[in-house]
């Protein structure tokens, strides 16, 4: 079992209780999709799964691979194969998107025993993965995510999923700010990933991405909870009935 | 490249050293008794066999200097200096000037070999020719002979009295007079020993000239001299670095340097400033009050400052030029770190005289801990400087919340025509940033070290590469425990 979580509750540091008994099991190779209006808690889960600072987890249990993922910090998570796309791509001045990449990724090759690669030898890594988001050479040069619009921003979070090959990736809200065309793009990039030992937890507020990738199962996160699962036919059924079902008002999906 | 994945490998390992620099060599001092008057400086010029009007010079500083007030504009705080308590004079005990490195006190090559400077290894591996500075009188001179042929001149200040005194006597106190501050008076009165370099018209010095400092004994002080004059169309790359070791008595440091470059000369002058900063309540630390200054004398001269400080308790210090030639150029470009307790006062002094000189500022500082960093700059564009150009940009970087930043511009336009622009941000470290590289596998202190170097990019890239080397590791160990 990749990801096994158990009646996981969070809240912030104000004491706001924000997850309120999650469950949630994750299996090998296995794509699924977490669904459910604003504040419903989906990009709080993200970040408890990833380890960001001011988030207390106050009840339940998440099992990573048969480890207790709560034991490990932020960085070890990474290095143990759990990756986030962010909803906002952090910039940071200064520093070459190629450099940050290459230390990132030899900081994981070491921790797992393998040797790190050189600039040549990264590059012709990289190379591949270039191609598979259509992302232009020039990227690499620049500064992380600094100047980068917001479909270079998403499609840069893909690219280094490709180049870090994580064994759990989840996607924040990967396809928002995204046209028509950027999205097929990051698309196209996660199918390319998709193997029989890598999951992905894709989290998304619209049914158009499961347009592209096609989940194995889908779940409404609402309030804290998820409160319905089940198969790709539920986002259909989703994007007819709305979240109102589930007790909200709809949303106007054609906004996007 | 902002930062090698080798500098990213070695920061732990220097990280749990502590200051590693902080060792005493044990070696007799031959030194003056602590006090200064007259009597000191006449000590210290005979000690150096100069001749009357070296001395004459001395004495009229030292009488400039016991008229003036210490400066207190500075942002910082220290208890006041009893300067009659400190030893003006102190050599390590050497019968005559070594001609080579055999004849060099063991006990002292073993110090820079602590130190990783192996003069050896140095002169075959790295082609840069250093002129060691060990407490306050030269030990070794390194590819004179190489530099000779080509008529450039590196030596100790005190051989260059000796040797050539007509080019010390006509440019020394040309570009920081004797009285200018309160510092450099002192320097000028009591200097010990220091750097002089030369560079004969048309000649591109080919390799970077180096000096180390140290300081040594206890309470000596350290009173460097530096003198380096790019004559016409000559070109020069100079490296200063220094470290120190460990004290309990804070320890003044009050170097001068002066750089000339006549007409199309180009000056680059670098630092790496890791004097010992105290510990984390900045008991101990080096008082680093340095005058800095170089004058483009000639049209189209050039004068680079590179500087990245982060080592003294207290560091008070604004590399300058004077643009006087038409078309000169002056550039500084800054990175200062402070921690813990350490106090940082810098910056510069643009002082356009020419007409269409430009010069640029980019200044970085970083906070950590509870330190505090001012930038301080001045642009004056005086009246004849028609079409005169300044670019200032001022980082200021905050970590954690008991640090503190500042920044004060002086710019004084006295013409109509010229073109001054400043920018400047102050900016915390965000946990974003942070957390964005650790979820992509980088340590706390890697992460840091990677957002911190990529802060500093633009003045990094200014330095030579074993120089970005080192500043880089630099960065690191200076930060060291200011996140997590």
């Amino acid at each position: 079992m990749m990801l096994e979580i158990k009646n996981l509750h969070a809240r912030l540091a104000d004491g706001r209780e924000i997850l309120k008994g999650v469950d949630l099991s994750v299996g090998d190779g296995e794509v699924h999709a977490i669904m459910g209006p604003n504040g419903s808690g989906k990009s709080t889960l993200a970040a408890v799964l990833a380890g960001r600072d001011g988030y207390e987890v106050t009840e339940g249990s998440v099992t990573y691979r048969g480890r207790d993922l709560f034991a490990m910090a932020a960085d070890e998570r990474a290095r143990e194969g759990v990756f986030l796309a962010f909803q906002y791509p952090v910039e940071i001045p200064g520093v070459n998107n190629m450099y940050f990449l290459r230390a990132a990724l030899n900081a994981q090759r070491r921790h797992r025993g393998e040797p790190e690669l050189d600039a040549g030898q990264f590059l012709r890594v990289v190379r591949q993965k270039l191609k598979l988001l259509d992302i232009a050479d020039d990227l690499l040069q620049r500064a992380v995510n600094v100047g980068f619009s917001g479909g270079e921003k998403k499609r840069n979070e893909v690219f280094q999923m490709a180049v870090l090959e994580p064994r759990l990736a989840i996607l924040d809200e990967t396809d928002s700010g995204l046209d028509i065309d950027a999205l097929r793009v990051v698309a196209r990039g996660v199918n390319g990933l998709r193997t029989p030992d890598r999951s992905i937890v894709l989290i998304t507020h619209y049914k158009r991405l499961l347009d592209y990738i096609e989940p194995d199962h889908v779940h409404v996160l609402q309030d804290g909870r998820i409160v319905q699962s089940g198969g790709k036919e539920l986002a259909a059924e989703l994007e007819r009935r709305g979240y109102g079902t589930f007790g909200e008002q709809p949303e106007v999906a054609a906004s996007a | 490249m902002s930062a090698s994945l080798e500098t990213q490998q070695t920061i732990r390992s220097l990280s749990d050293e502590g200051y590693k620099y902080g060792f005493v060599t044990d070696i007799e001092s031959d030194s003056a008794p602590p006090g200064l008057d007259e009597d000191t400086v006449r000590f210290i010029s005979a000690k150096k066999g100069e001749p009357e009007w070296l001395l004459e010079w001395r004495l009229a500083a030292f009488r400039a200097w016991r008229e003036m007030p210490e400066p207190e504009w500075a942002k910082v705080e220290f208890p006041p200096i009893d300067y009659q308590a400190a030893s003006y004079y102190s050599a390590p005990r050497q019968q005559a000037t070594p001609k080579s490195l055999d004849e060099v006190d063991p006990e002292l090559l073993r110090t820079y070999e602590k130190l990783g400077i192996p003069l050896r290894e140095r002169e075959i591996l790295a082609g840069v020719a250093v002129d060691a500075v060990f407490d306050s009188v030269s030990v070794a001179t390194t590819f004179k002979g190489q530099l000779a042929e080509l008529g450039i001149i590196f030596c100790s200040f005190g051989e260059a009295v000796k040797e050539h005194p007509e080019l010390v006597k006509k440019y020394l106190g040309t570009v920081v007079p004797q009285n200018d501050n309160f510092y450099a008076a002192l320097n000028s009165a009591v200097f010990s020993d220091g750097s002089f370099a030369y560079i004969p018209p048309g000649v591109r010095c080919p390799m970077e000239l180096s000096t180390y400092f140290r300081i040594n004994a206890r309470n000596s002080g350290q009173f460097e001299r530096t003198l380096l004059i790019a004559d016409k169309g000559a070109y020069v790359s100079y490296l200063e670095g220094c470290t120190a070791p460990q004290r309990d008595e804070n320890q003044l440091h009050a170097a001068v340097v002066e750089l000339i470059a006549h007409e199309d000369a180009q000056i680059k002058y670098s630092t790496v400033q890791n004097w010992y900063p105290g510990d984390a309540e900045g008991k101990g630390g080096i008082y680093n009050f340095v005058t800095k200054r170089g004058a483009c004398r000639g049209a189209r001269a050039k004068i680079s400052w590179t500087q990245v400080e982060t080592g003294s308790a207290i560091t008070w210090k604004y590399p300058s030029c004077l643009l006087e030639g038409d078309d000169s150029v002056g550039e500084f470009y800054s990175v200062a770190i402070t921690n813990n307790r350490q106090q940082a006062d810098t910056g510069t002094k643009m002082i356009h005289i020419g007409r269409n000189t430009s010069s640029t500022i980019i200044s970085k500082g970083i906070s950590a801990g509870r330190g505090q960093n001012t930038y301080r700059g001045l642009v004056r564009v005086q009246p004849r400087a028609q079409g005169a150009r300044n670019y200032t940009q001022c980082d200021s970087l905050l970590i954690g919340d008991r640090c503190g930043a500042h920044t004060v511009p002086y710019i004084e336009i006295r013409n109509p025509s010229a073109k001054v622009e400043h920018e400047a941000t102050t900016s915390k470290i965000s946990e974003d940033q942070l957390f964005y590289c650790r979820q992509r596998g980088l340590s706390d202190e890697d992460a840091l070290s990677l957002i911190v170097n990529g802060f500093c990019k633009e003045v990094l890239k200014e330095l030579p590469m074993e120089f970005a080397v080192e500043a880089q590791k630099l960065l690191a160990v200076s930060l060291e425990g200011s996140v997590g």
